[in-house]
C-alpha cells in the first residue's frame, strides 16, 4: 500500500488513534448486520476515541445509518460485537444506552412544543423540575431557539428544526452524539454556516461525535478522522488530510475529490531514494514517484495524481523533468478562484488539471484547443494496488 | 362565489333538505301534536283546503302538553340516563378492545395489514340482524358458550338477556366504527418518533404514553363518538340481547310507536334524544374539521 511520507506534520496534537494504550470510547468488532438477503455492515471493526469527531462517509446506502444505529441499539448485529466504554452493548435497550442520536428527519415530537421536545429526555430521568427548566433554558441559548420555546415544530423552518433537534440530543449530555446526515435537509450556505458551529459546539462541550454524511467537503471540514465505506464495509479510517493525500485505494482518491488515475506497472523500485519507476502505455518514458512501500516489481498498480498537484503549460518543459504528458486542451471550466482544464491525452482519454486563479488576468493564456505539457512532481501521485 | 360553484352547491343542499330538514320537521311538528283515536293517530292535521282558518286552526291546535309529560314521568329520564350509561361504558369497552387491535394492525407488515383490514370489515358483508341472531344462538342458556363450558366443566352461565348480552352485542357490533378511526390515526405515526423517545430514555411504555398516545388523540375522538352517538338511540341490541326488562330510549320511542300509538310522544322522546346528543354531534364535527385541516 502506499504511504505519503510527509503526512505527520499535518496533524494537530490531538491523535489518541496514534496512541497504542489510548482505550477507545466506542468499538466495532467484527460487526456484520443483514437486511434479509443483502448484507448492510459487513465485518466492520473500528475504534472511536473519546472527544473524537468521528465522520462515517460513503455513498448512499453503503450502510452508514446502519452502523449507527447498531451503536444507539436499533439494530442488533447479526455477528460480532458493539462495545462502549469497555462494555459490551449486546441486549442493552436503548432507552439504557447513554448515547444519544440526531435522526435524519429530526424525529421531533409533533404535539409537543420546543420547550417540552427539549426537556422530553430530562423528564424520563428523575431530575427536579427547576434544573430541567435550567438545563432545557441552557440548550435553547446554545443554538439560538430561546425565543421560540413555545413554538411547535410545525411553526418552524428547517433549520430551526435542526437546532432543536440538536439541543434535544445534547441536553442529556450524552457519552456520544450521533448525527446522522444532519445537514443534508439545509441549503448549502447554511449547511457551511452550521459544519463550523458543531466544530465549535463538539470542542466547547468535550462531546464525542460520530456523524454519518454523503458529503466528502462536509466530513472533511468537521471531522478529526473519517472513515470512507463502501458496500458495508470500511474502505480507509484516516484524518482528512490522509485521506485526501493518501488514499488507500482508487474508490477512496475518487470519492474524495477529482482524481486521475493512471493504469501502470511497476518497473523498478530505488530503495535508498524511496522512489519507483512506474511503466505505462500513458507516458512513454514510464512514471516517477516516491513512495518508501512500494510493491514488487510487475505488479499491477494505479497512479493517482490530483488535477491541483498538475502543471500545465504551453512549452515543452526542460529535458529530464520527469512525469510529462503531452495533450490537448478539450475544455475549460472557469469557477472564479479555480481553472479547470480538460486536456485530450489520447482518444477516449482526458484528464483533469486545476489551478488556482493567483493573477487576475482575465484573458487566460492558454485556450481551447491548443497543444499543452502537463507534468507533476514525483511526490504528487499517490502509487494504489487496489 | 361565482355562478357555477353556486349551481354546485344545490344537490348537497338538496339532498338535505329532503332527508334530513323535511322528516326533521315532520317529527317535530308531530311532538306538539295529541293522540287522537283515529288514521293518522294524531291531532291537529293542517287542512290547507279551507285556508287561513285551517292554519289558524292547525296551529291553535299545538301544544307542549307532550313534552310536559315526558318532564313528569322518571321513566323516561331513567331511559334517557340508563341509554347514556350504556353507551358511556359501550364506549369505554370499545376503546379498551378496539386500540389493541388497531394498535396491532398499524404496527403488522403491509401484508398482513391488509388481511387483518378486510377481518374488520367483513362482517358488514353480512346483515347485520343476522349477525345479532347468531349472538343469540351463542349466549342461550342451551347455546355455544355453555356448551364450551360444559365441555371444560364449567357450570352453565346465564348471559342473554343481561345488560351483560347488551355489551357483548354492542361492542361487536360497533367495533369497526372504532377500530378504523383509531388505526387510521395509528398507521400516520412516524416509526422513528418511536426510536427517538427510546433515544432519549424512555421505556416502551413511556414512549406509548408520552408520544403514541398523544398522537392518536385524534382517532380516540373520532371513534369514541362515531360510536358513542348511534350506541345511544341503539334499539335492535338490547331488544333482542337485552330481554324485556332493558330500558333504553331507543326501546321508548319503539314502545310509544308502536305499543301504545302514542306517535306524539315518541316524536318527542326523538326530539329529547336528538338534543341531549348535539353536544356530542358538534364535537365530533369540530374534531373532524380539525383533523381535515390538520392534514393539509
Ligand atoms: N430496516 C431495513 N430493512 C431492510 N433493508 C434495510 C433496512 N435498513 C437498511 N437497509 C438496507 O441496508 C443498506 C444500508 O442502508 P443504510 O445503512 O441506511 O445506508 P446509508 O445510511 O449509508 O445510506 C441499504 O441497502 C438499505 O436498503
Ligand atoms: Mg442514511
Amino acid at each position: 500500500m502506499a504511504r505519503r511520507l510527509n503526512i505527520g506534520a499535518v496533524r494537530s496534537s490531538f491523535a489518541p488513534w496514534a496512541d497504542p494504550a489510548a482505550v477507545p470510547l466506542a468499538r466495532f468488532e467484527g460487526v456484520t448486520k443483514r437486511f434479509g438477503d443483502a448484507v448492510a455492515v459487513a465485518g466492520v471493526s473500528l475504534d472511536i476515541y473519546e472527544r473524537e469527531f468521528f465522520a462515517l462517509l460513503g455513498p448512499s446506502g453503503c450502510g452508514k445509518t446502519t452502523l449507527m444505529r447498531l451503536l444507539a441499539g436499533f439494530e442488533t448485529p447479526d455477528a460480532g460485537r458493539v462495545l462502549l466504554g469497555g462494555q459490551d452493548l449486546a441486549g442493552v435497550p436503548p432507552h439504557r444506552r447513554p448515547v444519544n442520536m440526531m435522526f435524519q428527519s429530526y424525529a421531533l415530537f409533533p404535539h409537543l412544543n420546543v420547550f417540552d421536545n427539549v426537556a422530553f429526555g430530562l423528564r424520563q430521568d428523575a431530575m427536579p423540575k427547576a434544573e430541567i427548566r435550567a438545563r432545557v433554558e441552557e440548550m435553547l441559548e446554545m443554538v439560538q431557539m430561546a425565543s421560540l420555546a413555545r413554538r411547535r415544530p410545525d411553526q418552524l423552518s428547517g433549520g430551526q428544526r435542526q437546532r432543536v433537534a440538536l439541543a434535544r440530543a445534547i441536553a442529556r449530555r450524552p457519552r456520544m452524539l450521533l448525527l446522522d446526515e444532519p445537514m443534508a435537509a439545509l441549503d448549502k450556505k447554511l449547511r457551511e454556516e452550521t459544519q463550523f458551529e458543531l466544530k465549535e459546539l463538539q470542542a466547547r462541550l468535550g462531546l464525542t461525535f460520530l456523524i454519518v454524511t454523503h458529503d466528502q467537503e462536509e466530513a472533511m471540514t468537521v471531522a478529526d478522522r473519517i472513515a470512507v465505506m463502501r458496500d458495508g464495509a470500511i474502505e480507509q479510517v484516516a484524518t482528512p488530510a490522509e485521506i485526501y493525500e493518501a488514499p488507500a485505494s482508487r474508490y477512496v482518491a475518487d470519492f474524495l475529490g477529482d482524481v486521475n488515475l493512471f493504469e501502470a506497472r511497476v518497473d523498478r523500485v530505488e530503495p535508498g531514494a524511496a522512489q519507483v519507476r512506474l511503466a505505462s502505455a500513458e507516458c512513454p518514458a514510464g512514471f516517477t514517484a516516491l513512495d518508501d512501500d512500494a510493491p514488487a516489481p510487475a505488479t499491477q498498480v494505479w497512479l493517482a495524481v490530483r488535477p491541483e498537484k498538475m502543471t500545465i503549460a504551453l512549452e515543452p518543459p526542460p529535458p529530464g523533468t520527469p512525469n510529462v504528458l503531452e495533450g490537448q486542451v478539450w475544455d475549460i471550466g472557469y469557477t472564479g478562484d479555480w481553472t479547470t482544464y480538460l486536456v485530450d491525452l489520447a482518444e477516449d482519454r482526458t484528464i483533469r488539471v486545476a489551478r488556482a486563479n493567483a493573477s487576475r488576468l482575465v484573458d487566460r493564456p492558454i485556450g481551447r484547443e491548443d497543444k499543452v505539457w502537463v507534468s507533476f512532481a514525483p511526490d504528487a501521485g499517490v502509487v494504489l494496488t487496489r | 362565489m361565482g355562478h357555477r360553484s353556486w349551481l354546485a352547491a344545490i344537490p348537497p343542499y338538496a339532498w338535505l333538505l329532503v332527508f334530513f330538514l323535511f322528516p326533521f320537521v315532520l317529527v317535530a311538528k308531530l311532538s306538539v301534536s295529541h293522540t287522537v283515536l283515529a288514521i293518522p293517530p294524531y291531532a291537529p292535521t293542517l287542512d290547507l283546503s279551507r285556508g287561513a282558518a285551517g292554519v289558524r286552526d292547525f296551529i291553535g291546535g299545538l301544544s307542549g302538553d307532550t313534552y310536559r309529560r315526558l318532564g313528569q314521568d322518571h321513566l323516561y329520564l331513567a331511559a334517557y340516563l340508563s341509554s347514556l350509561k350504556v353507551a358511556a361504558i359501550s364506549t369505554a369497552l370499545l376503546l379498551l378492545v378496539g386500540y389493541p387491535m388497531a394498535y396491532g394492525m398499524a404496527r403488522a407488515s403491509p401484508r398482513s395489514r391488509t388481511l387483518l383490514l378486510m377481518a374488520v370489515i367483513l362482517p358488514f358483508w353480512t346483515s347485520f340482524l343476522i349477525r345479532v341472531y347468531a349472538w343469540i344462538a351463542i349466549l342461550k342458556p342451551e347455546g355455544l358458550l355453555n356448551l364450551v363450558l360444559s365441555w371444560l366443566h364449567f357450570g352453565p352461565v346465564e348471559i342473554l338477556n343481561t345488560p351483560t348480552a347488551v355489551y357483548i352485542g354492542v361492542v361487536y357490533s360497533y367495533l369497526p366504527f372504532m377500530v378504523l378511526p383509531l388505526y387510521a390515526a395509528l398507521e400516520k405515526l412516524d416509526p422513528t418518533l418511536l426510536e427517538a423517545a427510546a433515544d432519549l430514555g424512555a421505556t416502551p411504555w413511556r414512549a406509548f404514553w408520552r408520544v403514541t398516545f398523544p398522537l392518536s388523540r385524534p382517532g380516540v375522538a373520532a371513534g369514541s363518538l362515531l360510536c358513542f352517538i348511534p350506541i345511544v338511540g341503539e334499539f335492535v341490541i338490547p331488544d333482542l340481547l337485552g330481554g324485556p326488562q332493558s330500558l333504553m330510549i331507543g326501546r321508548t320511542i319503539w314502545t310509544e310507536f308502536f305499543a301504545n300509538r302514542d306517535w306524539p310522544s315518541a316524536s318527542a322522546v326523538a326530539i329529547v334524544l336528538l338534543a341531549t346528543l348535539t353536544l356530542p354531534i358538534l364535537a365530533y364535527q369540530h374534531q373532524q374539521a380539525r383533523a381535515l385541516e390538520g392534514r393539509r
